[in-house]
């Protein structure tokens, strides 16, 4: 079932009326989530991901805007009749139910041509149950569960009635990391499982970046930018996206072109021939700088973080935007630590421009 | 700890809790444990200088008295049938109370009005409703029929005696069980609409993805979640109506019953309350003691079944 959204707008009306000023929750929203997908909705807090995703489930109605199921128009459809699985932020799982009874509850809602037999309920919500290995938990309340376990019952919930387009909003959020990592895994095989159109919420850009299809970047309500993770990560369209995607963040440096040429500082970085002379920030991976003797730029070495594989040199620099200016490298290459001053050579693709009042990307030719 | 030169600040404190409590709480239920064990006990009698020997007799005196059997099964038919009629209409009430968005503080103090209302006060109402002896010559009462005899007239029905002259007992009963269970609402529904109020709105949108019919998410979700409230509702409701007694004062007067019959409608407590006027206060502590019991008794089996029905 593809879902598409057409100018999606929540507006909260002001709560005290004197100062009068509304929330734009969610501005202008425009996007068709193709079948099968995983989209994951990504942004800082309080950018409107979860307000999106209730607007999808029915439970808040848009200001303005479209939402599509498929060929039909569900914006005036109710909650109920959606066929929606929405695992809430936190879960919500009926407290005076077991786990199994939680599972059945949607089934034993169907009623007319839908309506299951006591059998058929019981085998329905143990495959779900098997699906994110929670069938051994089936006798406890929920209040007997780990976060993750009751994370998992909550989806289980959220799949028993083979919903036409799932809903999870920060899923993740109340486990530890490993458990993290191993049940966004499951999220994913799950998805992949059942073909189920899958929109999940999240503020941590690795966990968005490593399971979707497509991302969505928001900010204050606006949608920043769409697209592959790997896309919107190695072409980001603004600044914010740029700082909000990847770990270690990207190195943010202030400077400007001036006759085809960056600098930052004294020093000529690139070349960007046919950019007009501005004021810019440029934002450089850390793994798109690597120390070289005939580096262009020098930064002040601070220490070297050697970390099994990768190696990590923290040095800074006076027009950086962040406290250090930090690149990953492979910890085969050997840098001298005793050294005050470090020099890097930079690689094109991983080097942006962004012009300082717009903070917008600024494009040019990789020679 | 209290610094031991500081405890007889503590001590100065707590006195007049204390000794409110020793004069009006503990005194007098040592005091009635006493009267009740001394075989005949009345005030005058040993004012005047009478002893009493300690025994069970005023007990079996109160088990005797063939009217006391009476008293226990009014009371009895008033808790059985008020408790869960009350209950589950202060439910239906508190549930519909609370989903409606416009003038809900109006309607919550409308329906708490009647918490703030003398009870005395509420059963004259009630009986001139259900048409009250003693305001109108017998002979004319047929002209003075209340509210309830006009509509049911109204409607083609014939009038009932309710409380007058020749009511029969269950007439007399079913007034009382509509007077207790409105006089019991107020208070049952502001629990309940307080408790429905603090149940967490997500499991409402929960059972809404979850496609649940409106009478489900009631049962299913609202009646479970509301179960501390409402069992905290149903027990005091027994409680309160093993102790019934102003209510029947307030619509039959100090008679309990009906003209011709005074006494049908005689309670647990009036029992006691006639036994006092009559200077036995061995009687009256020893039907206080078994009434005591009784509520226990029935407070403890409560806690029983309700544990097993309530969540968290
Ligand atoms: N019922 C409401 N009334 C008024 N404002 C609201 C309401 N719900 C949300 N908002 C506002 O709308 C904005 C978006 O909220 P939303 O819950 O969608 O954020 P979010 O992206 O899910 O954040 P988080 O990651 O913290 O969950 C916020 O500024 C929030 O304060
Ligand atoms: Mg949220």
């Amino acid at each position: 079932m593809k879902v598409v959204l057409e100018n999606l707008t929540k507006i909260f009306p002001s709560r005290d009326k004197k100062s009068g000023k509304e929330v734009v929750a969610v501005n202008d929203f425009t996007f068709e989530i193709p079948d099968g997908q995983l989209v994951g909705l990504l942004g800082p807090s309080g950018c409107g991901k979860s307000t999106t995703l209730y607007m999808i489930s029915g439970l808040q109605k848009p200001s303005s805007g479209k939402i599509y199921f498929g060929d039909d128009d569900v914006t005036e459809l109710s909650t109920e009749n959606r066929g929606i699985g929405l695992v809430f932020q936190n879960y919500a799982l009926y407290p005076h139910m077991t786990v199994q009874q939680n599972i059945l509850f949607p089934l034993q809602n169907l009623g007319g041509k839908d309506k299951l037999s006591k059998q058929e309920m019981l085998d329905r919500a143990y495959e779900a149950a098997r699906l994110v290995q929670i069938d051994e938990l089936m006798d406890r309340k929920p209040s007997e569960l780990s976060g993750g376990q009751q994370q998992r019952v909550a989806i289980a919930r959220a799949l028993v009635k083979m919903p036409r387009v799932l809903l999870l909003d920060e899923p993740l959020s109340n486990l530890d990391a490993r458990l993290r990592l191993q049940t966004r895994e499951e999220i994913r095989r799950i998805q992949k499982e059942t073909g189920i159109t899958t929109i999940f919420v999240t503020h941590d850009q690795e966990e968005a970046m490593s399971i979707s299809d497509v991302i969505v970047v928001m900010k204050l309500g606006v949608v920043q930018q769409i697209g592959k993770p790997q896309d919107v990560y190695d072409d980001p369209k603004n600044l914010f996206v740029a700082t909000f995607l990847g770990t270690p963040p990207i190195n943010v440096l202030e400077g400007k072109v001036e006759g085809g040429k960056v600098y930052i500082g004294d020093e000529a970085v690139m070349n960007v021939n046919g950019v007009e002379d501005q004021n810019v920030y440029i934002g450089i991976r850390p793994e798109g700088i690597e120390p070289a003797a005939d580096g262009v730029l020098t930064c002040k070495l601070n220490n070297v973080e050697v970390m099994g594989r990768d190696a990590s040199v923290v040095s800074s620099h006076e027009n950086s935007v962040n406290p250090v200016v930090r690149a990953i490298i492979s910890s085969d290459i050997k840098v001298d630590t005793t050294a005050e001053a470090v020099k890097f050579n930079i690689k094109p693709h991983k080097f942006f421009l962004f012009n300082k009042d717009t903070e917008e990307r600024v494009y040019f030719e990789v020679k | 700890m209290v610094d031991s030169k500081q405890q007889w600040k503590a001590w100065l404190y707590l006195s007049p809790a204390i000794i409110l409590l020793l004069v009006f709480t503990v005194w007098p239920i040592f005091n009635t444990l006493r009267m009740a064990f001394l075989n005949g006990y009345g005030n005058m009698a040993a004012m005047g200088g009478a002893t009493f020997d300690l025994g069970i007799q005023n007990f079996l005196k109160v088990i005797e008295y063939d009217k006391f059997i009476d008293c226990l099964k009014t009371t009895a038919i008033l808790c059985v049938a008020t408790v869960p009629i009350s209950t589950t209409l202060a439910l239906l009430i508190a549930v519909a109370l609370n989903s409606i968005k416009p003038l809900q503080k109006t309607l919550q103090t409308i329906f708490f009005l009647p918490y703030v209302t003398n009870s005395i006060a509420i059963g004259m109402v009630f009986a001139t409703m259900f048409n009250i002896v003693g305001y109108n010559p017998v002979e004319r009462a047929a002209d003075t029929w209340g509210i309830i005899n006009n509509v049911i007239q109204f409607f083609g029905g014939e009038a009932i005696s309710w409380i007058n002259q020749g009511s029969t007992y269950t007439a007399n009963i079913a007034v009382m069980i509509v007077y207790i269970v409105w006089n019991a609402l107020p208070f049952k529904i502001l629990i309940l609409l307080g408790g429905l109020q603090s149940i967490n709105k997500q499991y409402y949108d929960a059972a809404k993805v979850d496609g649940t019919p409106k009478a489900r998410v009631l049962t299913r979700i609202t009646i479970p979640l509301l179960s501390p409230m409402l069992a905290y509702v149903i027990i005091t409701g027994f409680i309160g109506g093993f102790k019934e007694y102003s209510s029947i004062v307030g619509i039959f007067g100090e008679k309990m019953g009906p003209p011709d019959d005074a006494g049908r409608l005689n309670t647990m407590v009036g029992f006691v309350y006639d036994a006092l006027e009559k200077d036995r206060q061995g009687l009256a502590s020893a039907g206080a003691l078994i009434l005591f019991v009784i509520i226990l008794i029935v407070t403890l089996f409560n806690n029983k079944v309700i544990k097993k029905h309530v969540h968290y």
